[in-house]
């Protein structure tokens, strides 16, 4: 390894470097502004490292390419966001709020590793750093039940579904011998007669263990839970960068290796966004929990960018990654308002808790506003432009089911949206504690809603120079 | 420029709208007027503009403004305008003008949002009649739907969530189908020449297999059928209206439904000629179906909101009748009912809107004899009802009179069914005045007549149907390039 490679590194290792730095300045000085000081200061250091280091592949294991950049940016990005919304939520809870930064700032790692991935070893090597972080991160408020219990219940499924994926790496390097991506599709396409007794099971259960870590259906049992469970940051992050560096990790290893070109894999990831589909929106009508339903509506939401995923090519690979884009944007936002509302006690996670908000908070419930519509997928909002460019992907190479079964289910998914929206516009009631007004805190999550609402409309409005950004992030994926 | 101009005044005063709210909703209420009020001048200043301009024979844009706005896919900012969107626009702004001024005193809770949102949905349709991209149709397409969606949803009647929210799903499944639609269409092109447009002008010569363009054509037709409405796709319409505060009931009648019409005679038509021929006959019947159902219908409701909205289904069944009758003169008398239907519906409205704000119900049965106490509120409610059965000497009996000559040439039957049409509406028009203002005043009722600020809204309306009534040559020369470009690619 040489210096160049370490320079290569330099946005992984900066933030590697500020969870070693915020963890012994704990030991010297409890202080919550400094730990979130240095940790943006961390991610801010990254994100900047993003526009000079060297595009060369480090290791068999890493690659540091436009691909990877981009999707790091993005990991980055949200991290950033995520930490300036817990500030304001940690500060009116109990405990140690410290240690919380440096369990972001190693998920962040651990999910910017999967981005940058090209080999089975960095794969499985990532995806743990971010698991074993984000299973503290679930239970942290480990004074009250749901979060302990939403912790276990992460713990134990994602244990499985790690070994599931251990499991298929196996089998695929019994049957290949590498564990290289770019290794994988030179066997596979001037390999000749293939032994595929043991690559399909193992392609199955690697897409069992990706298919845990997005929450596509049929593996998505535990979504609900976690997300109602876990502090409502914790939430957005499970949301956002655990899922997209699992799907820059998934988008990378199907493109780089042809496993796709296999018909049963074609089909199978068919069935999934299909279920995905259909279980997110249908599902989520049932539920009166805001987290439930945002976790319902994330189900649906991966099973969007599976259409995408399954138009293939660089339009299918542009549209998911503006898809994602989106998508980060809007939870992050929607999150932002739920945890900007949540009070001392107990999370706002009720309809109820929103109902009339407009007339009393009109400035948040126009945000809420915005990124629900943006989920629904309404003009003027990333959300529109990134259906509009699935929707064009799929036409594209004529997938005409899977792009009405997406029309059809997003107009279901309407349903659940807008009772959100309807309860935010409803004239209160004199009587109840509607008119007391809500205590304004957190001026960081003010500022972090402001700034999604604004990137939210930029997109929606003006997509140009992002998707040339992306365009020239997969292109590089070759 | 002055195109954009149309669509920046509207969102820009909009939102000076909400702002000023919070010093005076007076204040709020004046600068939305003047905002429409200057979009309604800059429009009538273009229409001086289209006897300057000469036409040739293939290019009726008299208008236009086009910017590159997406170019990864080819997505232009192109608003253009000939005589039928001049004449649609104008109508938009007409209408805007009535709505902003009906809603005077009827809106009293959130009037800065309220104005916001009737101005952005006014921005929207005038998008929706302008532009030629077929994205930025989309996008003005479902946009001018969530404003929509809140007025409804915020300051409409006792079931106006569950109106609002069907209202929304509709339209909105329906315009997913036109997206499947509008891309199939641009990979269709990108396969025939290589290039990636939404570009109007490039769309309208792509070759495609009659297979490939009937299912296309149905996934616009479906789009546009919705918002028509269409039977069997009507049935969010008397909700929406019904529950809908009377701006919100004017805009739907007077304006969104005129998009669905617009959209069949500017997209439907022209780009899948050959598809739409083949669809005409099953388009004509349900046309026909239409008027007679929602005469039917209106003539049983005892709801005045309920009774006025189902009118447009019949009359909207005329407009989509002419279209695929698709002659000169049908399509004129399409033409004309749109127009005319707007006014003659958005008054309506607006008087039953003014009844309800008085007497706090819609029902008729409690009605009866209101002559007595506003002879001149009720005058005008006879001038608008006798206008909608189409009264000669109004504009509605032009566009209807057209509709059923034109298609008496293509199909003998359905001119006769639909002539039917004409006659049930003098039953549900007579029965209307008769039950609400004629009679005895048997439940004593005493109510303030007709407000200066209705006065003269309702006789610029009175006025405008006279003249189209009595003197529709102008209109007719504005719709010429339009109707003239019809045989050319029908045959």
């Amino acid at each position: 390894m040489t210096a160049s490679d370490l320079f290569a590194l330099l946005p992984l290792l900066s933030v590697a470097a500020t969870a070693v730095i915020i963890m012994l300045a704990v030991a010297v000085h409890r202080s919550h502004a400094l730990a979130l000081a240095l940790t943006l200061l961390g991610l801010a250091g990254a994100f900047c490292s993003l526009f000079f280091v060297p595009l060369r592949p480090v290791t068999p294991l890493l690659i540091i390419d436009n691909y990877a950049l981009f999707f790091m940016g993005l990991i980055v990005a949200a991290s950033f966001a995520v930490a300036l919304l817990a500030y304001g939520y940690l500060g009116a809870r109990e405990g140690n709020r410290e240690e919380f930064y440096i369990l972001i700032l190693v998920a962040t790692l651990g999910a910017m590793v999967l981005a940058a991935s090209t080999h089975f070893a960095s794969l499985f090597l990532g995806l743990e750093i971010l698991s074993v972080a984000l299973y503290a991160l679930i239970a942290y408020l480990h004074g009250r039940a749901l979060p302990v219990e939403a912790g276990i219940k992460y713990l134990v499924l994602a244990a499985a579904s790690a070994a599931f994926l251990l499991f298929g790496i196996a089998l695929i390097y019994a049957g290949l011998g590498t564990m290289e991506f770019a290794r994988m599709a030179q066997l596979l396409t001037n390999g000749g007669a293939l032994d595929l007794t043991m690559l399909l099971p193992g392609v199955a259960l690697i897409v069992t263990g990706i298919g845990f870590k997005l929450a596509l259906a049929p593996f998505h049992m535990w979504t609900p839970d976690v997300y109602e469970g876990a502090p409502v940051p914790v939430t957005a992050f499970v949301a956002t960068v655990s899922k997209g560096g699992m799907f820059a990790l998934l988008l990378r290893y199907f493109h780089l290796s042809g496993t796709h070109s296999f018909a049963p894999v074609v089909l199978a990831f068919s069935i999934i966004a299909v279920a995905s589909m259909f279980a997110g929106n249908l599902l989520a009508l049932l539920q009166n929990n805001v987290k439930r339903i945002l976790a319902y509506s994330s189900i649906a939401h991966m099973g969007y960018l599976l259409v995408a995923f399954q138009a293939g090519g660089p339009m299918g690979a542009s549209a998911a990654a503006f898809y994602l884009v989106a998508y980060f944007v809007m939870t992050l936002g929607a999150f932002g308002v739920v945890s900007t509302l949540s009070e001392r006690g107990r999370d706002a996670d009720l309809i109820d808790d929103y109902r009339g908000l407009f007339w009393r908070r009109p400035a948040l419930a126009l945000v809420f506003t915005a990124m629900l519509l943006s989920l629904a997928g309404i003009p003027l909002t990333a959300g529109f432009l990134g259906k509009f460019y699935i929707v064009a992907a799929g036409v594209s190479v004529g997938e005409w089911a899977l792009i009405l079964i997406l029309a059809i289910t997003s107009a279901i998914g309407l349903f659940y949206y807008l009772r959100i929206v309807v309860a935010l516009y409803q004239q209160p009631a004199d009587s109840d504690r509607a008119h007391e007004p809500i205590p304004r805190r957190a001026p960081a999550s003010t500022l972090v809603l402001a700034a999604l609402t604004m990137i939210l409309l930029w997109l929606g409005i003006y997509p140009t120079p992002l998707l040339r950004l992306i365009q020239a992030a997969i292109g590089s994926l070759g | 420029m002055i195109l954009l101009w149309l669509i920046a005044v509207l969102l820009a005063g909009g939102l000076a709208a909400w702002l000023a709210s919070r010093s005076s909703p007076l204040l709020c209420r004046w600068i939305s007027l003047a905002a429409v009020g200057i979009d309604f001048v800059l429009a009538l200043s273009l229409w001086t503009r289209h006897f300057k301009v000469n036409l040739t024979g293939t290019n009726n844009w008299f208008e236009q403004v086009d910017w590159s706005w997406i170019p990864q896919f080819g997505i232009h900012f192109h608003l253009a305008m000939d005589g039928l969107s001049l004449l649609l626009v104008l109508l938009t702004l007409f209408l805007g003008i009535a709505s902003v001024l009906a809603s005077w005193t009827e809106i009293t809770t959130g009037v800065g949002f309220f104005h916001f949102n009737l101005l952005w949905i006014l921005a929207g349709i005038v998008a929706v009649f302008l532009a030629l991209d077929l994205f930025l149709f989309y996008f003005a397409w479902e946009l001018m739907l969530v404003p929509m969606y809140f007025l409804i949803a915020i300051w409409g009647h006792e079931r106006r969530v569950y109106a609002a929210v069907k209202f929304f799903l509709f339209t909105q499944l329906s315009g997913l189908l036109m997206l499947i639609a509008i891309l199939a269409l641009y990979f269709a092109h990108y396969r025939n020449t290589g290039v990636y447009t939404f570009e109007y002008a490039d769309l309208l010569h792509t070759p495609l297999t009659p297979h490939a363009a009937m299912w296309i054509m149905l996934g616009f037709f479906i789009a546009f059928a919705v918002k028509l409405p269409m039977i069997p796709f009507h049935t969010w319409l008397a909700d929406a209206h019904t529950q809908a505060p009377t701006a919100g009931s004017v805009i739907l009648a007077g304006l969104l439904l005129k998009t669905g019409a617009y959209g069949l005679i500017r997209f439907v038509l022209p780009l899948f000629p050959g598809a739409a021929r083949e669809f005409a006959p099953v388009a004509m019947t349900l046309a026909v179906a239409g008027i007679l159902y929602g005469a039917i219908l209106s003539f049983g409701q005892t709801d005045l909101k309920r009774l006025v909205a189902y009118t447009s289904i019949s009359h909207l069944g005329f407009v989509l009748l002419g279209i695929f009758a698709a002659n000169a003169l049908a399509l004129q008398g399409a033409l004309m009912t749109m127009l005319c239907h707007g006014i003659s519906t958005g008054a309506l409205f607006i008087l039953v809107g003014a009844l309800q704000q008085r007497m706090h119900t819609r029902e008729m049965d409690s009605m009866g004899g209101l002559w007595a106490t506003i002879p001149r509120f009720s005058g005008a409610a006879l001038f608008f009802a006798l206008a909608s059965l189409g009264l000669p000497g109004l504009g509605d009996f032009i566009g209807e009179f057209l509709v059923l000559i034109g298609t008496y040439q293509v199909n003998v039957a359905m001119a006769a069914v639909a002539a039917i049409g004409v006659l049930a509406a003098t039953f549900y028009a007579l029965r209307f005045v008769q039950r609400v203002f004629q009679g005895p005043n048997s439940h004593a009722w005493q109510l303030p007549d007709l407000a200066v600020r209705e006065g003269v809204m309702l006789s610029a309306m009175m006025a405008l149907l006279l003249w189209l009534g009595l003197y529709p040559q102008p209109v007719f020369r504005l719709f010429t390039e339009t109707v003239n470009q019809f045989p050319a690619i029908w045959r």
